[in-house]
């Protein structure tokens, strides 16, 4: 123990818990723990130009080294700009701690300069959260806050310390270990349902994998296991959008994606297998389609940590509780033990390959070089572009995601970045600053639409700042492009607000900031285009500009099942019942 | 398009929590984020050293909706322990109420008779008023204080229900 300022507590205990680096923007109410890290040359701070990106720049950080992002911000509007991103983590499970200073505890509840109820207003957004009123609670705080977003289903953690905590000096107190007195969850499988399990699995003749971004969140071990128990039991795998990585998209049990915007494979292996094994993944509405005709035929076996995503949304036949890696490993050497072979399954694969042989990604284009280009081709390209580079790749929200999704492949986790959960535009360029700190000689794409873009573009500053070679790619097609699919869809093609009116000129902007910028206008300058990207160093931003008007296919429209896709544009009537209007 | 709310079974549960600031507000806040219903809360500090709060929750729901609920007040960090009571077998079931009757004549030896047969003690009285103390189930106390609106009702003040599992064993 050692008597400190509570400023010096908090760096003190960054630096115990091997935290390399805080992603920040200072203010009245952090100057103390300011002061502090600029006396302890091993923490990095990283200064944005918004809270918000501070955050996302985090869970980047986090979600591309399976480490905890921390956050630091000042009271009042420091704090409540970080909240979108706090929320973004605790919709995607991303291990983050926030530290928001707060004013004095003599002004709470006075309406002080800068003040606002961090604690109350973000108490639903977080896993769990602080209001440090001693600063000899700052040690064991801190010390618990990381290990309650790091252990079950990790999420963001926010402790408030007020500006007179922060001056104050206290004896700076290590836990010892880390046993919360209520906070236990449970991490190894229980025995007798990993037995049921594999008894379900060996006897099942239509099975199928559908896993999430519980398989990346349990360690690359865990992605290691799913290719283990895939290749025992010659099953089909499908992911949804988070758990993207955890199986290698070439290897030929691959499906793609589930869901809205999934393969037509996945959606129909899902709708008529007779088990679906489920790994660290949730039945989101985006996954299901309609729930009532959700995979009717199937046992369903859901492998979660958090105890309340079981039974949530889709009732199940066996829930087994815990860690996804060792429930995995669990099953594995329970298949092992039992000596079973992988059954016969050539008649489920002959329907798969059935449905494989539509070739639902395929889309309509012209191939002579003066021709526009289809956003999918230049996923496609920048995929083939970067083959063999094992690139980071973060996303922002919307049409581009999902092409992303669909037509850049990954074979190994923590390489997708990307918001599933709560859907945050602005999510992805400072999620790619994050991720290119944590990983400085890597390739670090955020593929972008030009509405996004704009939700985080100041942050062109920090990567000038830090010299970073993020590299982003926008497709533009100059509208909100899926705000604008669902209206052609859904309110017959009346496109209220979704045009991406007064684009600022990229180009022009890259160079204010000392960024390269370059454009694409045709299908003959994308190879080109991408090359000069991926050779040039530093930060470079391409203007892509694409084909306005293509739909992001296939899809499940609000309210249809996994049966009932529309796999190209005539597939569409431009209007929907109400009951279909009121499903987000 | 109509929105249609399912219905449900009464369900009480018992939640042991840490006793610090704002857990109360997480728990009713999970309550109204995820659209589940409160019918009765009661919280208050069960242990020697003040460490623990009970809080009583009396809700409604389909099996499954139970079901989530519980899951998802038992992965709230600041949640020991969740318990339905109805679950366990029989439990007992008890709420306070405070009445205050002002009247007079046959309206004021009408409820004090009543009080009698449901009985409720009388806790304070003037010339023109009773209060009257009343303790029993939520129906028996709903029953009194309907009876009650016949008598000269003034004002009535609950506790919400706090309930406990029979036989020797602990939640």
């Amino acid at each position: 123990m050692t008597e400190m300022s509570g400023a010096d507590m908090v760096v003190q205990a960054l630096v115990d818990l091997g935290v390399d680096t805080v992603f920040g923007y200072p203010g009245g109410a952090v100057l103390p723990i300011y002061d502090a890290l600029f006396k302890h040359p091993t923490i990095k701070h990283i200064l944005v130009r918004h809270e918000q990106a501070a955050t996302h720049a985090a869970e980047g950080y986090a979600r591309s080294t399976g480490k905890p992002g921390v956050v630091l911000v000042t009271s009042g509007p420091g704090a409540t700009n970080a909240v979108t991103g706090i929320t973004d983590a605790l919709m995607d499970s991303i291990p983050m701690v926030v530290l928001t200073g707060q004013v004095s505890t003599a002004l709470i509840g006075t309406d002080a300069f800068q003040e606002c109820d961090t604690v109350g207003i973000t108490r639903h957004c977080t896993k769990h959260n602080y209001l440090v009123m001693d600063p000899e609670r700052l040690g064991p705080i801190l010390h618990e806050a990381f290990y309650i977003a790091t252990h079950g289903r990790p999420g963001p953690v926010v402790i408030d310390i007020p500006k007179n905590v922060q001056v104050a000096t206290g004896n700076y107190v290590i836990p010892e270990k880390i046993a919360h007195k209520s906070y236990r969850p449970q991490v190894e499988p229980d025995a007798d349902a990993i037995a049921a399990a594999v008894a379900m699995i060996a006897a099942a003749e239509r099975p199928i994998f559908y896993t999430g971004g519980g398989v990346i969140n349990a360690g690359p071990d865990a992605s290691a296991a799913l290719r283990q128990l895939v290749a025992l039991t010659g099953a089909p795998v499908t992911s949804t959008l988070m758990g993207l990585g955890a199986f290698p998209a070439d290897d030929p049990k691959w499906l793609g994606m589930l869901g809205m915007h999934g393969t037509y494979e996945a959606n129909m292996a899902m709708n008529r297998a007779d088990l679906i094994i489920a790994v660290g993944a949730r039945f989101d509405d985006r996954v299901t389609g309609r729930l009532d005709a959700f995979s009717p035929d199937s046992k369903k076996i859901h492998i979660d940590i958090d105890r309340s995503s079981i039974n949530k949304i889709v009732p199940v036949d066996l829930a087994v509780v815990g860690d996804a890696g060792r429930a995995l490993d669990a099953i594995i050497a329970g298949w092992q033990d039992a000596g079973h072979k992988p059954r016969d399954l050539g008649e489920w694969w002959r329907r798969v390959d059935g449905w494989r042989a539509t070739r639902c990604l395929d889309f309509p284009e012209k191939k002579e070089n003066g021709a526009e280009v289809m956003p999918q081709r230049a996923v496609k390209a920048l995929f083939d572009a970067t083959r063999g580079m094992d690139p980071i790749i973060t996303t922002e929200v919307g049409q581009h995601q999902m092409w992303a999704a669909q037509h850049f492949h990954f074979d190994s986790p923590n390489r997708w970045l990307t918001s599933g959960g709560l859907g945050t535009m602005g999510y992805g360029f400072p999620a790619a600053v994050g991720a290119q700190i944590a990983h400085p000689n890597r390739l670090v794409i955020c593929i972008a639409g030009e509405a996004s873009l704009q939700m985080n573009i100041q942050e062109m500053g920090t990567v000038a700042q830090y010299r970073l070679p993020v590299k982003i790619f926008i497709l533009n097609n100059q509208w909100m492009g899926m705000v604008r699919q669902w209206q052609e869809l859904t309110y017959e093609s009346r496109y209220s607000n979704s045009y991406s009116d007064s684009l600022p000129d990229f180009v022009k902007l890259a160079d204010a900031y000392g960024w390269t910028g370059l454009r694409i206008d045709t299908l003959g300058e994308l190879a080109d285009g991408i090359q000069t990207m991926i050779n040039t160093p530093g930060p470079v931003i391409v203007d892509c500009r694409v084909a306005q008007l293509a739909n992001c296919f296939p899809m499940i429209p609000s309210g249809a099942a996994h049966t009932e896709m529309l796999l190209q544009p005539s597939d569409v009537t431009g209007t929907m019942d109400d009951e279909a209007k009121a499903l987000v | 398009m109509k929105i249609y709310t399912e219905a449900g079974e009464r369900h009480v549960l018992a939640v042991t929590v840490d006793n610090e600031a704002g857990i109360l507000a997480k728990i009713t806040g999970l309550f109204s984020a995820r659209g589940y219903n409160i019918e009765s809360l009661t919280v208050a500090d069960i242990s020697a050293d003040h460490a623990l709060s009970r809080i009583t929750i009396v809700t409604s729901g389909p099996p499954a909706v139970i079901d989530q609920i519980i899951a998802q007040l038992d992965r709230l960090v600041p949640v020991h322990s969740v318990t339905d009571l109805a679950d366990g077998g029989a439990h007992v079931e008890r709420e306070i109420a405070l009445v205050k009757v002002a009247g007079s004549g046959d309206k004021r030896i009408e409820a004090l008779r009543m009080a009698d047969v449901f009985r409720a003690k009388v806790v304070d009285t003037t010339l023109s008023s009773f209060i009257f103390e009343i303790t029993g189930t939520s129906d028996k106390v709903d029953r009194f204080i309907a009876l009650m609106r016949e008598c000269g009702l003034v004002e009535v003040g609950r506790t919400g229900v706090v309930a406990i599992a029979r036989g020797s064993e602990a939640v």
